[in-house]
């Protein structure tokens, strides 16, 4: 045991990537293993939880050596790492639906003690009802409040993005948690082929994680989080803020690394573009959502259809700019919700509110349209897609937004 | 090497009288508690006896709000604020953290003791969750230390799961027409930790009003490997409404009547202490009158509440299997 101990990850020496048949889930615990993980704390709720069954296998089996906590609900999970993180331990936590909500109190205070910790957030419908499919409230419940957060659409990019997500968090200029959102199902439990890089590209990636002056040990005895009131807690709000602006260089920074380091990667690590530079209408979803659309797009693309999909990765921080640039080209939008937000604004979802905040002062304000899509796991179909595709193109012509917030695939 | 590594400890020989108790102090001045405020004292003597190799984990309550201030702190050893319900997840989180870092070799190996304390609201109600659960995790090693000064006594008073039977707080006020609003009686959370986590090798009670016997009881907790806990009955002018000088003789009065038993569980084996030992060998209690009616707390009790609360401390000594511990008692055969 003794020996097994002073060696780290055993399992990723090999010195070449490997390709393996793996699940969204299985994809974060390569990842995890490879960035040499310390504590993580499971606790069960599907769809997450499989990502906590594959550490737990890595870690049976020796091919990585960290902490491995069960603990006794969401509230208790959250709050091991936060405590582990803060003696400087490389940390990992999830959930999904109710469960995120259930460790609501822990998440609101890891960003303001700057903790870097990566989560995976298995994206379910809150209850009630019950329900095991998708939705992205859960994560979305955390969006003001300094956590990080993305959203990916294949197993390969879960492993990548775990792999930024630690060099991003850990980042002195950042120091913040990030979550990680993977649709329930259609992500955490679909198969697909992933490069896994070898441990050494690993290494020269991600540095070590260093809690520096922040760290609680005994050779640092500092008081940490003591009661501020309103003496102080503006300027420490704003603190966090500039922590989350300067987020957005060392996003850039990472992601340029992170290419020239596995010779793969995105340029924009903002968001996705398919066949948007000459689209009329530009589509919008977060997530798997990007499958049914794809298609449904080359099938429009054959018939002389000019449309395209942006599917952003990073809610948080959100990338304005480049958002408006790329959006403004369009001659009408369409942002596709997973989510609901009842009484907001036109009654649209989280994304297409969001969308308009930022078109606000553009130059170029082209008609946007939002849809609700999808909530609870429902199948996305192509003739959802041509539905929201039609209005948008009718609105391309007129010129004009309708208000109201279409729900498709719904039962009236 | 790696077993006997995992739950090495401090060792952290018992002060053998006052006289013998070290001078440095690492809760200082630079907090803002009550004057005649037991649970100021009950952190000093903790940590006192705890050392400089420690590190705090306090949770919402008194001892965060009033000793934390920003830009000032009592604590020179390492500290940090946890949530309400906390305390267990902070010491597991805490120990899980620097074991894994040195057993890994990326911090200097050596026993840094982990302390979580928390109130009666943050320990017996919110926090017993996760309390048991780290409870359980016997190869972390940790104490969480509940300061039971019977409220939430930071938020104006209001009555716990620890609060006794009848008290006045804000939220259980005597009116004109329902006299008694709590007449919930207080949970027993040592014994239930002690006898429903079978891995954890100790468990005690304390009061600082003994105080050379509270910190050797700290530093025994400390030594033994695994997850401890200890139960302070702390004496709150605040909360009690009595006068700050009276909180020492309070302390006494608690165990004296009977009231708050001192013992510990060390490894299955109870143990009584002190004048909690003379009553069980057989000493008289004093009256729990001459205990309540110091407290403003209990000034509306009649002479038939004092009865009742007599009669259920009365209970705990002759009647409960292990006195003023265990509240079971055996069946008689044929009933």
């Amino acid at each position: 045991m003794a020996l097994e101990t002073k060696t780290p990850a055993a399992g990723a020496t090999a010195s070449d990537d490997r390709e393996m048949l793996i699940s969204g889930s299985e994809a974060c615990a390569e990842a995890l293993t490879l960035a040499d993980l310390d504590v993580v704390t499971a606790y069960p709720i599907r769809p997450y939880d499989t990502v906590m069954q594959a550490i737990a296998k890595k870690i049976a089996n020796g091919q990585l050596v960290a902490e491995y906590i069960v603990a006794e609900g969401e509230h208790s999970q959250f709050e091991v790492v936060k405590h582990a993180s803060t003696v400087g331990a490389r940390v990992f936590c999830g959930s999904s639906g109710v469960g995120w909500m259930y460790a609501m109190e822990c998440l609101t205070v890891t960003p303001p003690l700057r903790v870097p910790m990566v989560a995976m957030v298995g994206n379910r419908a809150l209850d009630d009802p019950g329900a095991f499919g998708v939705e992205h409230n859960d994560a979305l419940s955390v969006r003001d409040l300094g956590w990080m957060l993305i959203w990916v659409d294949t197993a390969q990019e879960m492993l990548d993005t775990t792999l930024l997500a630690y060099r991003i968090a850990e980042d002195r200029r950042v120091f913040l948690p990030i979550a990680i959102s993977a649709d329930g199902a259609f992500l955490t439990h679909s198969q697909a082929i992933v490069q896994v890089p070898s441990k050494a590209k690993v290494d020269k990636f991600l540095p070590p994680y260093n809690r520096g002056d922040l760290l609680l040990h005994p050779d640092n005895p500092i008081t940490v989080a003591p009661q501020a009131n309103e003496d102080w807690v503006i300027e420490i709000r704003r603190q966090n803020n500039e922590a989350m602006n300067r987020a957005y260089t060392v996003i850039e920074e990472a992601y340029a690394d992170f290419r020239k380091t596995f010779g793969r990667g995105p340029e924009n690590p903002w968001f996705e573009e398919y066949m948007t530079e000459d689209a009329d209408v530009i589509l919008m979803g977060m997530g798997t959502i990007s499958l049914p659309f794809k298609v449904g797009i080359r099938n429009m693309r054959a018939k002389g259809m000019k449309v395209g999909l942006i599917r952003p990765r990073w809610f948080r921080p959100f990338p304005t700019e480049k958002m408006v640039t790329a959006l403004q080209r369009a001659k009408a939008i369409g942002v596709i919700d997973r989510d609901y937000s009842f009484g907001s604004p036109f009654g649209s979802g989280v994304v297409a509110n969001e969308i308009r905040a930022a078109m606000y002062n553009a130059e170029k304000r082209p008609p946007l349209l939002s849809f609700i899509c999808g909530l609870g796991g429902r199948e996305v179909t192509l003739e959802d897609v041509y539905k929201a595709t039609d209005l948008c193109l009718e609105a391309a012509k007129s010129g004009k937004s309708p208000l109201k917030t279409q729900w498709l695939g719904v039962r009236e | 090497m790696a077993e006997a590594f995992a739950n090495a400890t401090q060792i952290l020989e018992p002060f053998r009288g006052v006289k013998k108790v070290t001078l440095e102090e690492y809760f200082t001045s630079g907090h803002r508690t009550c004057q005649g405020c037991e649970s100021a004292l009950v952190m000093k003597l903790m940590v006192k006896a705890a050392g400089p190799r420690t590190i705090v984990l306090g949770a919402t309550g008194c001892m965060y709000v009033a000793n934390t201030t920003y830009y000032t702190t009592p604590w020179v050893v390492p500290w940090m604020h946890t949530q309400l319900g906390s305390s267990g997840s902070a010491a597991l989180g805490t120990s899980a953290g620097l074991k894994a870092l040195m057993r890994k070799g990326k911090m200097k190996s050596e026993p840094i003791n982990v302390i979580a304390f928390c109130g009666d609201g943050g320990g017996a109600d919110m926090g017993l969750g996760a309390i048991s659960a780290t409870l359980t995790h016997k190869e972390y090693n940790s104490l969480i230390l509940m300061y039971d000064n019977e409220s939430y006594a930071n938020t104006d008073i209001q009555l716990s799961g620890s609060t006794p039977y009848g008290a006045n707080t804000t939220f259980s006020p005597p009116g004109s027409v329902r006299r008694l609003i709590h007449t919930r009686w207080k949970k027993n959370t040592a014994a239930m930790l002690a006898a429903g986590h079978t891995e954890c090798r100790y468990v005690a009670t304390v009061d600082a009003s003994y105080a050379v016997e509270m910190m050797n009881k700290v530093r025994k907790a400390l030594s033994i490997s695994g997850p401890t806990f200890i139960h302070s009955l702390d004496p709150c002018p605040k909360g009690w409404d009595y006068d700050p000088m009276l909180s020492h003789e309070l302390g006494e009065l608690a165990v004296e009547t009977g009231v708050f038993p001192l013992y510990e569980v060390e490894d299955g084996v109870l143990r009584y202490y002190g004048k909690t030992k003379a009553i069980v060998e057989g000493r008289a209690r004093k009256p729990v009158r001459e205990y309540l009616l110091k407290q403003g707390r209990f000034a509306h009790f009649t002479e038939e509440d004092l009865g009742y609360f007599q009669s259920k401390v009365d209970e705990m000594w002759e009647k409960w299997e292990l006195p003023g511990v265990i509240p079971f008692k055996k069946a008689v055969a044929g009933k």
